[in-house]
This record gives C-alpha cells, sequence and structure tokens, in this order.
C-alpha cells in the first residue's frame, strides 16, 4: 500500500469520525417483530404474479436498459475522445449528479409515462458515467503506440488506432457491468410508474404483500444472475447477438401516449422559472433564489455531505469485510461452494433497491441517519466488493505467497488498495445521488426536497435544486480527481 | 479489431436513431386503428387511496363500463403518484382522472376550465385519524390539544404518508399547525413521510415512528382484515370532515368526444352501481360534485403554503 493511498484512507476515516456527533444517529424503542415476521414469511413462501404481468415487466425491464445502455455507450465513446475538455467534463459531472428517478421525473413532464421517457432517464445519466469512465480506461493505456504514429496524425485516427484498440478489453467489461446497473435502474423507474418490474415491486412492497414483493425480487435476482447465459453465448458472436436483442428490444417497447410539442415549449419556458422572473420582477426574484439557498438548499447540503461521508467510510470498511469470501482467489475450486454462497451474497445486496433496505432498518432501528447509512452502506458494498473481488481474480500472485489470513492482509489487499480507493471515490458521487431516496426516513438531503418539489409540482425549485446537486457533483468529482492523482 | 468495432458502432448507431423515431411510429398506431378512426381514444387514470395492487385488470373492467356507455374507445393507465396524474392531466394524456382532494384542486389549476364532476358518497364527509404508538401513552381524545396534554412532542417522531396526499398530509397538517401554531417539523423531532397509508400504520404500529396520520377508510379497512393489532397502535385523534377523491374532466372533451359527453361521462359516474366496479376506488356509490365543493381543500393548502 503507498503512503498516500494509506494518508488518503486516514483522512477519510478522520473525518468520517468528525462526523459523527453531528450526524443524526438516534436509536428509537420499536418493536419491529411482527412486521419483520411477516416479512420472513414472505420470503419463506414467495408468490409471483400472472405469468403475463412478469413476462410484461421483466421484458420492458431488459428493454430499457439495453437500448439506454447502447446509445449511451456511443455517446459516452463520443465524449471520451474530447474529456480534456472543460466543458465536456462538466457537462458529464452535471448529468451524472442527477438520479435517474429524478431524470425519469423530468421527462414524464413532457413524454408521459413512455418508452422515451424510461430510456432518456436511463440513457442521460449513463453517457455522463460512461465518458468518465471511457475516459479514465483510456488515461490508463500505454503510451508507446501512439509515440510511432507520424506526427501529422489527427486526433480522430490517434484515437481509433491507439488508444482504442488498447481500451476495447476494459471497455466492452465495463459497458457489461454498466447493463447490469441499468437494469437495476430501469427496475426502480418502475417506482415512478415507468410498467418495468420495480413498478409491481413497489406496489406489493407499499402494501404489505411480502410474497409477492418476495417473488418479484426473486426473479430480478435471477435475472441478474443469468445475464451472463443469455447476453452472452459461446455460439452466437456477440457482435450479432447484441444487434439481434436490440432490435428485439425496439419491438417490445411499449405503446406510449400522445405527446404534444407544446408541453415540451411550456415545460422549459414557464415551468421552470419562478413565477417571479416570468413576471420580470427582479428583487423577488432575487428574494425567491435567496430563499431557496439559504433556507433549503445549504441545510440540505449539509445533510447530504455527513450522510454521505458516514455511508462512505462504512462502505470501505464492509467491502474490505466482504469481498474475499468471493474471490477465487480465497476460496479456489474445492471451496466453490463458500465462494458461490459469497458470490449470491453480493448479488443480493448490489441488487436489493435501497428503499427496501432502508424500510426493513427503519422498522429496526427507528427513523434517523443509521437507516439511511445502513441502506445505502450495504448496498454499495455489494456492488464494490463484487467489482474488488473480479479485479483480485484477475491479479497474478506468486506461488509461494501465504495463506489465508496472511494472504489477505499482506499479498491481495494491499496490492487491490488503489483499484478500491479509486472505486470507493468513484462510489462517493453515487452515494450523494443515492441519499436522495430516503424521504420515509424524514432525512432531509437534497435528493428530498427535490423529490418534494417534484411531488408539490413546483418545477422551479425542482430545477433549481438539480442545479445545486449538479454543482455539489462537479465540486466532489474534481476533488476526487485531485485525491487520486496524489 | 477495428472491423468489429466499427460494425458494432455503425448497428449501435442505427439503434440509438431508431430510439428517438420509435415511440412517434408508436403512438400513430392507435389512428391505424379501425374502431379509432372516427373518434380518439377517451382515457382515464385513478390511484385509489387503497389497494393498489392489480390496478390494470381492476379498472380495465370500469374501462370497459365507460366505454359501452359512452360509445367511444376507452382506456385506463395506471400512475404511481398524484403528481404524475396530475402531469398526465395537464398535458391531455389522459382527460379523466379521479384525484385525491388537493390534487384535483392542483390539477384544475393547471386547466383552466376542467371541472370535478362527480366524488364518492364518502367523499363529502372524510376524515384523518392521528394514530399513535401505545409507548407513547397518548390516549384517544376528541379535543387534539387535550390528547397532547402534559406531553413533550418535541422528543416524538411523526410520519404523513405520500406528500401530496390530502388524507395524508394536507388536512392532518393543518390541524397539528392550528394546534401547535408551527410546522410540524417545528413541533416535532422528525417528520418522515411513508408513502402510503398501509406503509404509516405499519411503521407506527412497530414505534418505528410514534405518531402518524392515516386515511380513515384504509385505516377501517386494514382493521377488518386483521393486519392493525389494536394493543400496539390506536386511533388518538380524528380530524373534521372535509371533501376528498372526486373525478376531474378536461374542459375541451365536448368538443373532441361529440356535444354533451362531459354530461354523459357525469351521467355515466353517478349510475355505476355495480358493487364490483365500485370496489376498485372503493366507494360505495358516486354522487354529483362542483369546483366549489373544493374552495376548503385549495383554502388549507394555500394556508400551508403547499399552493400559492
Amino acid at each position: 500500500m503507498t503512503s498516500s493511498s494509506k494518508n488518503i484512507s486516514l483522512a477519510f476515516f478522520i473525518v468520517a469520525l468528525v462526523c459523527i456527533p453531528f450526524a443524526d444517529l438516534v436509536v428509537y424503542q420499536v418493536e419491529p417483530w411482527d412486521e419483520l415476521a411477516r416479512m420472513g414469511q414472505g420470503l419463506i413462501q414467495p408468490s409471483f404474479p400472472e405469468l403475463s404481468i412478469l413476462a410484461d415487466s421483466l421484458i420492458n425491464t431488459v428493454a430499457f436498459a439495453l437500448l439506454a445502455v447502447s446509445g449511451a455507450a456511443v455517446l459516452g465513446l463520443g465524449l471520451a475522445l474530447i474529456f480534456k475538455s472543460r466543458i465536456v467534463r462538466i457537462f458529464s459531472a452535471s448529468v451524472r449528479a442527477v438520479h435517474e428517478l429524478f431524470w425519469g421525473l423530468i421527462f414524464m413532464q413532457v413524454y408521459g409515462l413512455s418508452a422515451t421517457t424510461g430510456i432518456l432517464a436511463i440513457l442521460i445519466p449513463f453517457t455522463g458515467i460512461f465518458a468518465k469512465m471511457f475516459a479514465e480506461i483510456i488515461e490508463q493505456q500505454s503510451r508507446v503506440p501512439n509515440t510511432t504514429l507520424a506526427p501529422q496524425s489527427d486526433h480522430v485516427s490517434r484515437y481509433i488506432y491507439t488508444w482504442l484498440p488498447q481500451a476495447w478489453p476494459q471497455m466492452v467489461s465495463y459497458t457489461r457491468y454498466r447493463f447490469e446497473c441499468a437494469l437495476r435502474s430501469s427496475t426502480i423507474l418502475g417506482f415512478i410508474g415507468l410498467p418495468t418490474l420495480g413498478f409491481y415491486l413497489e406496489t406489493a412492497f407499499k402494501q404489505g404483500q411480502y410474497d409477492e414483493a418476495a417473488g418479484l425480487l426473486f426473479s430480478f435476482f435471477i435475472l441478474i444472475a443469468t445475464i451472463r447465459w443469455w447476453l452472452h453465448s459461446k455460439y452466437i458472436p456477440s457482435t450479432l447477438l447484441v444487434p439481434l436483442y436490440l432490435t428485439l428490444a425496439l419491438f417490445a417497447l411499449p405503446e406510449s401516449p400522445q405527446v404534444y410539442g407544446s408541453s415540451l415549449v411550456q415545460f422549459l419556458s414557464h415551468d421552470i422559472w419562478p413565477k417571479a422572473l416570468l413576471n420580470g420582477d427582479i428583487f423577488a426574484v432575487f428574494a425567491w433564489y435567496q430563499h431557496q439557498l439559504l433556507d433549503v438548499a445549504i441545510p440540505a447540503l449539509w445533510d447530504t455531505l455527513l450522510l454521505s461521508q458516514l455511508a462512505m467510510v462504512l462502505t470501505g470498511l464492509l467491502v474490505l469485510l466482504f469481498y474475499p469470501w468471493a474471490s477465487k482467489v480465497f476460496f479456489p475450486k474445492r471451496f466453490s461452494l463458500m465462494r458461490g454462497f459469497g458470490r449470491s451474497a453480493l448479488l443480493i445486496l448490489r441488487s436489493v433497491p435501497e428503499m427496501i433496505f432502508a424500510f426493513v432498518f427503519l422498522l429496526i432501528f427507528g427513523p434517523s441517519g443509521i437507516p439511511a447509512v445502513l441502506a445505502l452502506a450495504l448496498h454499495n458494498a455489494g456492488l464494490i466488493s463484487y467489482l474488488l473481488m473480479r479485479h483480485s481474480e484477475q491479479l497474478n500472485y506468486r506461488t509461494d505467497s501465504g495463506r489465508g489470513l496472511n494472504h489477505y492482509v499482506y499479498d491481495v489487499t494491499p496490492r487491490v488498495y488503489p483499484h478500491f480507493l479509486s472505486l470507493l471515490l468513484y462510489r462517493w458521487e453515487v452515494i450523494i445521488r443515492e441519499s436522495a431516496i430516503l424521504g420515509i426516513l424524514g432525512i432531509t438531503t437534497l435528493g428530498f426536497y427535490i423529490d418534494s418539489a417534484f411531488e408539490d409540482i413546483r418545477y422551479d425549485r425542482a430545477l433549481f435544486l438539480i442545479v445545486i446537486s449538479a454543482l455539489l457533483n462537479i465540486a466532489v468529482d474534481s476533488f476526487s480527481r485531485k485525491i487520486r492523482a496524489l | 479489431m477495428i472491423k468489429k468495432l466499427a460494425v458494432f458502432t455503425a448497428v449501435l448507431s442505427l439503434v440509438a436513431c431508431g430510439i428517438s423515431e420509435a415511440p412517434a411510429t408508436k403512438v400513430e398506431k392507435p389512428t391505424v386503428d379501425k374502431s379509432a378512426v372516427e373518434k380518439p381514444t377517451f382515457v382515464f387514470t385513478a390511484i385509489p387511496d387503497a389497494d393498489e395492487s392489480r390496478l390494470q385488470q381492476r379498472f380495465n373492467k370500469v374501462a370497459v363500463y365507460l366505454s359501452e356507455k359512452l360509445n367511444v374507445d376507452v382506456k385506463y393507465i395506471p400512475v404511481k403518484s398524484y403528481a404524475a396524474a396530475v402531469t398526465a392531466f395537464r398535458n391531455d394524456q389522459v382527460q379523466l382522472a379521479w384525484f385525491g382532494g388537493l390534487s384535483g384542486v392542483r390539477a384544475r389549476a393547471l386547466v383552466p376550465g376542467s371541472e370535478a364532476i362527480a366524488q364518492g358518497f364518502e367523499d363529502q364527509s372524510f376524515k384523518s385519524y392521528i394514530i399513535a404508538h401505545h409507548a407513547t401513552g397518548l390516549k384517544a381524545n376528541a379535543d387534539l390539544s387535550e390528547a397532547f396534554t402534559g406531553i413533550n412532542t418535541q422528543d416524538m417522531t411523526f410520519t404523513f404518508g405520500s406528500k401530496g396526499s390530502t388524507s395524508g398530509r394536507l388536512m392532518p397538517e393543518f390541524y397539528l399547525r392550528e394546534e401547535f401554531k408551527a410546522a410540524p417539523s417545528e413541533t416535532f423531532a422528525r417528520i418522515g413521510f411513508s408513502g402510503d397509508h398501509s406503509r404509516t400504520i405499519a411503521q407506527v404500529q412497530s414505534g418505528a415512528y410514534q405518531v402518524g396520520a392515516v386515511n380513515f377508510k384504509v385505516w377501517e379497512k386494514e382493521l377488518e382484515s386483521g393486519k392493525i393489532d389494536t394493543n400496539k397502535v390506536s386511533v388518538i385523534w380524528t380530524t373534521p370532515t372535509y371533501p376528498d377523491y372526486q373525478w376531474t374532466i378536461r374542459n375541451d372533451v365536448d368538443q373532441r368526444f361529440g356535444a354533451d359527453f362531459k354530461q354523459l361521462v357525469r351521467t355515466t359516474l353517478l349510475e355505476m352501481n355495480d358493487a364490483d366496479l365500485l370496489a376498485s376506488f372503493p366507494r360505495q356509490s358516486f354522487i354529483p360534485a362542483s369546483n366549489d365543493d373544493y374552495a376548503p381543500i385549495e383554502n388549507t393548502a394555500r394556508a400551508i403554503g403547499l399552493i400559492d
């Protein structure tokens, strides 16, 4: 482990400790057992909705995700080419900053509950993510091939002939991983009414029909766990399979409602601006923005940062605890049962929507920062552990390296640590974004107010707060770039 | 490798272009449909206050009933939130909606000329319950201030239902503000939004939140079905009555669906007497309503700053 990564880790840990007294981590006396027992019973005896409903929502979930990811990957590839430009970086950070649910709510104002809304809500933030990740992957490649080209070669040729071929395998593997994330996003979009799996999951969970909620969750786990069979085939090359699926996805899209251009015009020219601005009253505009900033945005910013700091550090600790259990490095063939168990556990942790974790922990601990931090940390730890586990399996180890705990402490962990830190720093902005969905806990993050603004049909306020979140994300992004450069 | 990349990129970009066009071609589909050539499809939405499961199947039956009586194609689209229902109504993606009190007021403000045409029988005098976990020691009382006498609310947690709900938020918040002369977030240690009446009951029953506000019909339904343990959670106060759910229709339906279409819709709703259909809402019958019936809701929403 390098001394800089040691210092960074220590700094984050200390900041988190300092945050603890300010964060609200009250534990309430609760009696959750009846409700938890009902949940447990649902898990043991899951029930499934009618096959037509289940199939329909699964197909929609996959279709939205496939189309959105392929569109975003292409756009991201283009943006990665010009990622040196500050404007492109700011643009990417801004579109990433907004949770898919909020993109969904924005597009719903114009396109209603349609396939366009579902696809755009995933495509747009994912474009920002792809741009950033592709640019970073390219940055990590060897510069040698580039020096062999004639000096007058243009930027695009250099990109296509030297950087892309080297980065390609990593980019493909990242795109596959993103597809899994898109399936999750697509599912979650059901929470606001799009016809994906989440639509029924949210209803069943909300109504306390835990048997059906469990059935839908299990279906989702199976969908994710079988990606490697249905998306990658030994017999059909993916250059054929992917276009085939994309074509099918286009036909599978649900019918869209009538869309009027006037809705878009109205939204852009009227809805998102404060009334005072439309009336041309400059003083009132100033007062309005001042009120939004001082009374809403800044306190919310503080809550958001506090919560995400704690969640991030806890995520890191959990990852170091979780990842070895699923890795071939520690559990080779003869322990494949243990490894299978570890992998399934990680799959479950990263696939269960945070909202469900938040509700379970809310029952156990009462409403405070605790369920929020636990829900965010468990979900993200499941994700990062999975990525780190895969990374650990790609390294070469000496045949005489230690065994068990020694191997973990002195060999593997120090070697995966830089990658671990960069994953965690990247996840920082995701945690900030996800803190939006914890309104049931009464924690007033930026996302809580954005959600309220949409619910109150106050798009002027929603837009203002979204801009604030974007600024926060740009700051966090540039800060974590600086840290990684240390 | 490059060739592969080029092919792949070409296909993907084709698909990407396809995305933007696909919905447009889909939209035109209904006009090809023979039955819809003369008249457009009449679309409605509804979010019932209880039991949102199998919405599509249940409301498809209502659509069939309306279609028979109105002599046009009728389609139901399910939505998840009041805000989504209002947006769909405003953008003319639905022409008729079963709104809550507050969402109806919001929708009618956004679509000038739209009208409340019918309400549920129960909606003339709707009410909310304030419920409390047994460990709080709060007891039922007809008077809100007496119910909270000697109790320090500053240590208590309180949950509303959905942020845009009339019975789960607007009316309870109004009475709490009147009683405590402060915003709920100042009265209580913490305010949550469970998002749903059933969740509110589950959360207060488990003590996760100590006090909550809930729609009286949902409470009574869950009590009947045995989901509530009254030793753990009980009603401590009942709000005065107010008007709630109603059918609201857009102003331009007569031009698009024929003269007197609005009146026909109203009559059709008022004449709905099939218990199976009514159970979807769930209401015993529908009675006439007008925009003026909802003035109290509008005033209350304005008083607590939920609308401008």
